[in-house]
């Protein structure tokens, strides 16, 4: 059996029954790596030595964690301490965090291992990893395909099986997006459920961690562990979290989902649609209630999005100064020494942001624009709300297109910023959702579906998009390298 | 023509919290560069903020003392600009929706009373230091980066140099009572900036106004405004116009020197801190507060002079501190007579620890060690003239009056016939002075009563000396 095919869930039930043990099935990830790593370029850093002291540190221990022994990839935005944390960008390329963020503390009380640090656009910046200041990840479906971003490298490491599950962060679409180009299991957690402490912040108002994985379930043990509350970032919400796997195989009878008419318009590729269409008669076959329900503020999203979002980041990516840690580049006083470090260590992208985002909050353009975009945002969350009093979940195509080529979008932004046109509105209103596998292209591309929920109704996602998957066989389906 | 100054005064006071505004640093000052840092403070990539309550407590506490209105529901703002010392380059601090809001403090000059309105209160944290030692680099030093501060503005209701620097006193008065605050402007935990401007008296708009940075003393603080305003005086008069700039005061020189202009003022780009929940106070918790307001020192001087009888000045020294007021009551409750207690802190006490640079909560003499001393004199124990100096060891050993009294031999001396034989002694001994005293020089006598205390090492009684000298002198 080719063990690095597995899932956490199957992963941990060989191990607990000691059919395989936590050092064989890291060879057998490593293997892989070793064999395809190459040709995707999913990892910026391979953990290979303490990956294995710490499987044979395992080895012949008790099984006390719901991880114990899962490699999992975890994206390079994401601190790990004494493990370099990059995020993909040159300001950064040789810095050691020497603190560990929740995420990754808390999979740690679970006993994972940590196969390596996944390629990412610059600061999170991106749709395609193409910004990623060091190489560009290939999409393991065709590898003249970009495989989404900004979390690419982690998609990547999932759909060609360089990992068992990996972990995302998705601001406008980073996790669901890639899910959906490379065919995986994708999931946005409501903002709030989980900690941020750690993730390098690009939009902290809208961020959020999340996993990507080969299967529903998968992502819903890996919520359980990484959500609730840490007295480290306050806006992650006090309150309990339900074990989310025990919303899967609850049957759909009655469950009302809306299919919002904005997200059905030119410029959707048709074969997502229909991809799409054909989902939404499956799951009403399994007794789901299709409504057509309108998200009015919709095409504002975008444009609220990359105002709100680049006004965070400007603020955010203050500290890339050269003073404190990072890349520094030498001045004939400081203010050149400020602008040498983030001439060359901020990629254009990244600058492209910062000018933006600073523009919107300047005076005398604050209210035009920042303030403006956060009474839309309001409308736009209000839109979710009155449709949820209506519907439980919403059903949405994830990109308007599948994976598109490298190169094809590099030189026009707008373009790029448009293929989250679908996953933003999502962040803007803070509720969650999830990418899941629905079809393939007629050049064989993954189609992903959307499945967004109400705040903190993460379970009824879960349970729709189980069943769609236990319906279907889009998710067995493997690229082949 | 007549002008009169227009000033509004920006303080920042360091709130006096074991840790840090967003992190658990502690905010000891004085350690070792860069060790009372983490990973928050320092801002590294990933870190995030979480607020330190008793920060927002100290804030409301000051706003609830200064009649201030305290918002229910206030926010975080981020203030972006690019400095070594500011590690996030940003500094978190408020905005549009500050903890409190109007409000007013009242001063007293020349016996007349005056509110000064406040704008807001908000709070803030603290940026680090750069040191420049020479050479061609300078150092960062981030222990105060993310101390809570907190900021007080003002409405521009204060007149003079002298009203600003009262304003400042009364102000520092109340922090301390309040306990928010040491008010150590030599150390910079209280600082004071003055938006000034003057104009002709009686005009209504006001002029063009210049802001006044580093005055770190009362007495700064009414040198520099008194310079500025005479410069903008002078600078009115000749028909010159005055430059809105920020200026430093120099102490050494004595004068306000430009700084920079406001055309070089920064954006600081405002918004409001994503990372941070607004904070929603509630009745609940305002009471709290409230229940934790100790009697501050207006009210506690009313008391004074009403429930002990002091004299207006005698009440309004005593309760300049709160640890001195709180001595004063403590030695009263033990017995202590209040008046003479209060005259025993305000000449003796006082003068011994302004000499030595102590803090009464410092002292080693206690208010039960001043009270055991007073009852000796009142028991006639030791006179008066003995106690100063007993009260001098108490004050630097810290130890019991009656038993200095005891181990130095200071009992006083109350046995007549004793007293009566050296008084015998000092007649025979002076027979010169006895004559002129009984031909009518009255004056004489505190010539003899002084021998005695002479003779007794100030120890006799000088109610029985008296006594004696009369009645052998007139014998």
């Amino acid at each position: 059996m080719e063990l690095y095919r597995l899932g956490i869930r199957e992963a941990i039930e060989l191990i607990s029954k000691k059919e395989i043990s936590p050092l064989e099935l890291l060879e057998s990830v490593f293997q892989r790596i070793d064999s395809v790593e190459e040709r995707i370029k999913a990892y910026v850093t391979i953990e290979r030595e303490s990956a294995f002291n710490r499987a044979r540190g395992l080895e012949n221990k008790p099984m006390e964690g719901k991880l114990h022994g899962i490699p999992v990839a975890v994206k390079d935005n994401i601190c790990t301490r004494g493990v370099r944390t990059t995020c993909s960008s040159r300001i950064l390329e040789n810095f050691i965090p020497p603190y560990e963020s929740t995420v990754t503390s808390r999979l740690t009380v679970q006993g994972y291992i940590l196969a390596g640090k996944t390629n990412l656009d610059e600061f999170a910046m991106g749709s395609s990893t193409e910004n990623s200041a060091f190489f560009i990840t290939r999409n393991p479906w065709d590898t003249e395909r970009v495989p989404g971003g900004s979390s690419g490298g982690s998609a990547a490491a999932v759909a060609a099986d360089e990992c068992i599950a990996a972990l995302g962060s998705d601001t406008g679409g980073s996790i669901r997006q890639p899910a959906a180009f490379c065919g995986i299991v994708g999931l946005k957690p409501t903002y709030g459920r989980v900690s941020r402490y750690g993730l390098v912040a690009f939009a902290s108002s809208l961020d959020q961690i999340g996993p990507l994985t080969k299967c529903v379930e998968d992502a819903a043990i890996l919520l359980n562990i990484i959500g609730g509350h840490d007295h480290h970032d306050s806006t992650s919400v006090a309150m309990s979290v339900p074990d989310f796997t025990s919303a899967l195989g609850m049957d759909i009878k009655g469950l009302k989902i809306g299919i919002p008419r904005e997200y059905f318009i030119e410029g959707v590729d048709k074969e997502v649609e229909n991809g799409v269409r054909d989902a939404i008669k499956r799951l009403e076959s399994l007794g789901a209630v299709p409504l057509e329900i309108s998200l009015p503020h919709t095409e504002y999203a975008v444009a609220t999005y990359y105002i709100l979002a680049t006004s965070e980041a400007s603020s955010n990516l203050a500290r890339y100064d050269g003073v404190k840690y990072g890349l520094r580049m030498d001045g004939e006083n400081l203010i050149e020494m400020y602008m040498n470090t983030r001439h060359h260590g901020f990629g254009a992208e990244v600058k492209r942001r910062i000018i933006l985002g600073t523009y919107a909050l300047s005076s005398g353009y604050y209210e035009a624009y920042y303030r403006k975009a956060q009474q839309v945002r309001t409308l736009i969350r209000q839109d979710f709300e009155n449709a949820f009093k209506e519907v439980d979940v919403i059903i949405t195509p994830t990109t308007p297109t599948p994976a598109f080529r490298i190169g094809e979008k590099t030189r026009d932004p707008l373009q790029m910023y448009l293929s989250d046109i679908f996953t933003i509105p999502v962040n803007l209103a803070g509720v969650p959702a999830i990418s899941i596998p629905c079809g393939f292209s007629g050049e064989g591309l993954p189609i992903g579906l959307q499945i967004i929920g109400r705040h903190f109704d993460e379970e009824n996602i879960l349970k729709v998009a189980y069943a769609y998957e236990q319906d279907t066989e889009w998710h067995k389906r493997r690229p082949v390298l | 023509m007549q002008y009169e100054a227009v000033i509004g005064l920006e303080i920042h006071a360091q709130l006096l919290t074991e840790s840090k505004m967003f992190c658990g640093c502690p905010t000891k000052f004085g350690a070792e560069p860069n060790t009372q840092t983490c990973p928050v403070c320092v801002g590294l990539p990933g870190v995030l903020p979480v607020i330190n309550k008793r920060a927002i407590e100290y804030v409301v506490k000051t706003g609830l003392a200064l009649n201030c209105e305290i918002t229910q529901y206030s926010r975080f703002a981020r203030k972006n600009y690019f400095y070594p010392d500011l590690p996030k380059g940003y500094q978190i601090s408020q905005y549009e929706l500050p903890l409190c809001r109007g409000g007013y403090l009242e001063i007293a000059l020349n016996g007349r009373r005056k509110k000064i309105r406040l704008t807001r209160i908000h709070l803030e944290e603290d940026a680090g230091k750069n040191i420049h030692e020479g050479g061609d680099y300078s150092l960062v030093d981030l222990n105060r980066a993310g101390v809570p501060l907190m900021e007080i503005v003002t409405e521009p209701d204060i007149r003079s140099a002298q009203e600003a620097a009262e304003f400042m006193r009364r102000l520092r008065m109340i922090l301390r009572y309040l306990g928010v605050c040491d008010g150590n402007m030599e150390q910079g935990s209280l600082r004071c900036d003055a938006n000034v401007s003057v104009r002709p008296a009686g005009q209504e708009g006001f002029g063009v106004k210049t802001e006044i940075k580093n005055m770190n003393s009362f007495k700064f603080i009414e040198k520099a405004l008194e310079y500025e305003i005479n410069r903008q005086i002078r600078l009115l008069s000749k028909g010159e116009k005055i430059v809105q700039e920020t200026r430093l005061w120099d102490a050494k020189r004595g004068i306000t020197e430009s700084m920079r202009s406001k055309e070089e003022a920064h954006d600081y780009r405002y918004f409001p801190e994503p990372d941070l929940m607004p904070v929603e106070i509630d009745e609940g918790w305002l009471n709290e507060i409230r229940a934790q307001i100790v009697e501050l020192p207006d009210a506690r001087m009313e008391r004074f002079i009403k429930e002990y009888n002091l004299p207006e000045d005698d009440a309004r020294l005593l309760t300049e501190e709160r640890a001195m007021a709180d001595w004063f009551e403590e030695a009263v409750r033990l017995g202590g007579h209040p008046k003479t207690v209060a005259n025993w802190m305000m000449g003796e006490l006082l003068r011994l620890l302004n000499k030595d640079g102590i803090q009464i909560e410092d002292s080693k003499v206690k208010p039960a060690q001043l009270v055991g001393l007073l009852s000796l004199i009142d028991r006639d124990v030791i006179s008066g003239k003995i106690a100063k100096t007993v009260f001098e060891e108490m004050y630097q050993t810290g130890r019991e009056a009656e038993v200095i009294v005891k181990e130095k031999g200071l009992l006083q001396i109350t046995d007549t016939e004793e007293i009566e034989r050296i008084v015998e002694d000092i007649l025979n001994n002076n027979p010169k002075e006895v004559e002129r005293f009984r031909a009518g020089e009255q004056k004489l006598l505190g010539f003899f009563v002084g021998q005695v205390m002479k003779a007794t090492k100030g120890k006799a009684n000088p109610r029985i000396v008296n006594e004696l000298l009369r009645k052998k002198l007139s014998a």
